[in-house]
């Protein structure tokens, strides 16, 4: 064979591998997020302790608060993100523990699966229980106060923020759980670092909420962003260290 | 028992020095601030404790990285040592700050981006200490300490940018400043050096306390080591 063809046949056979690398890994994340679904669906565990512990907080805050409708839609961003951070604490523990209690981390960490792929998996899982839970409690919440929550931003701002918590909260709860105080320590880890998130979020959507011009919101949506991208790969660089042997 | 490196036993010494000039200096050699009085001295202390506060924080980030990349406990230690600095001399930053703002603000606490900046660092710190207490193996006490510290690293000036937003009270005495900042004020050029010259001092009070704490761990390991060869004996 003559040496270009050579090249070629071998460049392809590497890209080949490479797309084949690249399929495997998409496929053991897939397979990942396929199992915690299918282990929520025949328990709701998680989702159900999320919603309940959720319209638990959102009733205390209305005696705590004593909102007046005036002051209501000043507050409500605060008091939907404080219930969603909560109630994501919940989820990330009961997630990580169960995990735990299965001995099922052992199994997975001896798949041929980069570490990574480990925490995408859990990441994205927990990312999707969260948004199942926010897809019930913001209509809810809005019926509750008599305000319209379902709108395209707020949704968007939402879908990034519970991104961002997840990231840094699947990390930190693989860690939390292999302490002696596990599930206490999440929240003491999780929410010093999670707040630019978390002010973002409430500000982003107050702003939505206000009806306030693109450009006021913006500045936040793109901390958001920075938020979820940064830690995104921060946390994914770091899970191998993190995961117990 | 080991005794004391020379160089650290110099170090002690400077440090003792030093402290006592930047003392001075406060005190003596600067001037009685027009507007504010002598509450102003409490600045250069305050802002001092406050760098060594995020030095720290930063070695913490850097010992993190090198253990997880490199390996070898000294990091560990060094990222430890800086943890238990940072979380004393943070505190005082939050303290003495309080202190200030009482006659000048009229208030203790305002909600703006460097207090709350400082909180949450302090916060990250207690959380880094919280961590550890609750592992066992002394490895994996030091691979999630040296994780934590980095992602708390990453994530304090995020908050401080977060909270930047919105509108600030805190004066603004290096760089461009917020008119409505109630508190600003200009330096001359002895309470310039008063100022730098206690961002030494307290460098050098950070540097010696590093130094010690690392001493002590090293002494402390000794005596594990000595107690296990007498428990096995």
């Amino acid at each position: 064979m003559s040496e270009a063809a050579e090249r070629t046949d071998r460049t392809t056979a590497a890209s080949g591998q490479l797309a084949s690398g690249w399929r495997q890994y998409l496929r053991a994340i897939a397979a990942l997020v396929r199992k915690d679904i299918a282990a929520e669906v025949r328990s709701w565990e998680l989702v159900g302790a999320m919603l309940v512990f959720s319209l638990l907080v959102i009733l205390l805050f209305n005696f705590a608060l004593e909102l007046q409708v005036q002051l209501r839609s000043e507050i409500t961003s605060g008091v939907l993100w404080v219930t969603l951070t909560f109630a994501g604490t919940l989820g990330l523990n009961r997630a990580m523990a169960s995990e735990r209690e299965r001995n099922s981390l052992d199994g997975l960490l001896l798949t041929p699966v980069d570490r990574s792929a480990l925490y995408f998996g859990k990441t994205l899982a927990n990312w999707l229980f969260m948004l199942l839970v926010a897809a019930i409690v913001l209509p809810l919440f809005g019926l509750l106060y008599s305000t319209n929550l379902v709108s395209p931003g707020l949704l968007l701002v939402v879908l990034m923020g519970t991104a961002g918590y997840a990231a840094v909260g699947t990390l930190l709860a693989t860690m939390a759980i292999q302490t002696r105080t596990r599930d206490i320590l999440l929240p003491i880890l999780l929410f010093p670092v999670v707040l630019p998130a978390l002010i973002a979020a409430v500000k982003a959507s107050d702003g939505y909420l206000q009806g306030l011009p693109p450009d006021a919101i913006r500045p936040w949506l793109n901390l958001l962003v920075a938020f979820d991208v940064i830690f995104v790969a921060v946390a994914m660089m770091l899970y191998d260290s993190v995961v117990q042997e | 028992m080991k005794p004391m490196p020379a160089g650290l036993r110099v170090l002690t010494g400077l440090t003792v020095v030093l402290f006592g000039l930047a003392l001075y200096m406060v005190f003596v050699y600067a001037p009685r601030e027009v507007v504010m009085g002598e509450v102003q001295r409490v600045f250069y202390f305050h802002v001092a404790a406050g760098w060594v506060g995020a030095l720290a924080f930063l070695v913490v980030a850097i010992a993190g990285i090198i253990y997880l990349t490199r390996g070898g406990r000294r990091w560990d230690h060094v990222a430890v040592a800086s943890v238990e600095i940072g979380v004393v001399f943070t505190l005082i930053n939050i303290a003495s700050g309080s202190i200030w703002a009482r006659p000048i603000w009229n208030t203790w606490w305002t909600w703006d981006p460097r207090l709350v900046t400082a909180t949450v660092m302090e916060l990250v710190y207690i959380a880094y200490l919280m961590l550890r207490q609750g592992i066992e193996d002394p490895d994996r006490r030091a691979k999630l300490g040296a994780v934590y510290g980095i992602v708390g690293f990453i994530s304090v000036p995020m908050t401080f940018l977060s909270i930047r937003l919105l509108r600030t009270i805190h004066p603004v005495v290096i760089g461009s400043g917020d008119p409505t900042a109630e508190g600003a004020f200009d330096m001359t050029p002895r309470m310039l050096q008063a100022f730098l010259f206690s961002l030494l001092t307290f460098t050098f009070v950070y540097a010696s306390l590093l130094w010690h704490r690392l001493r002590l761990q090293s002494l402390a390991d000794r005596v594990e080591e000595l107690k296990l060869r007498v428990l096995s004996a």
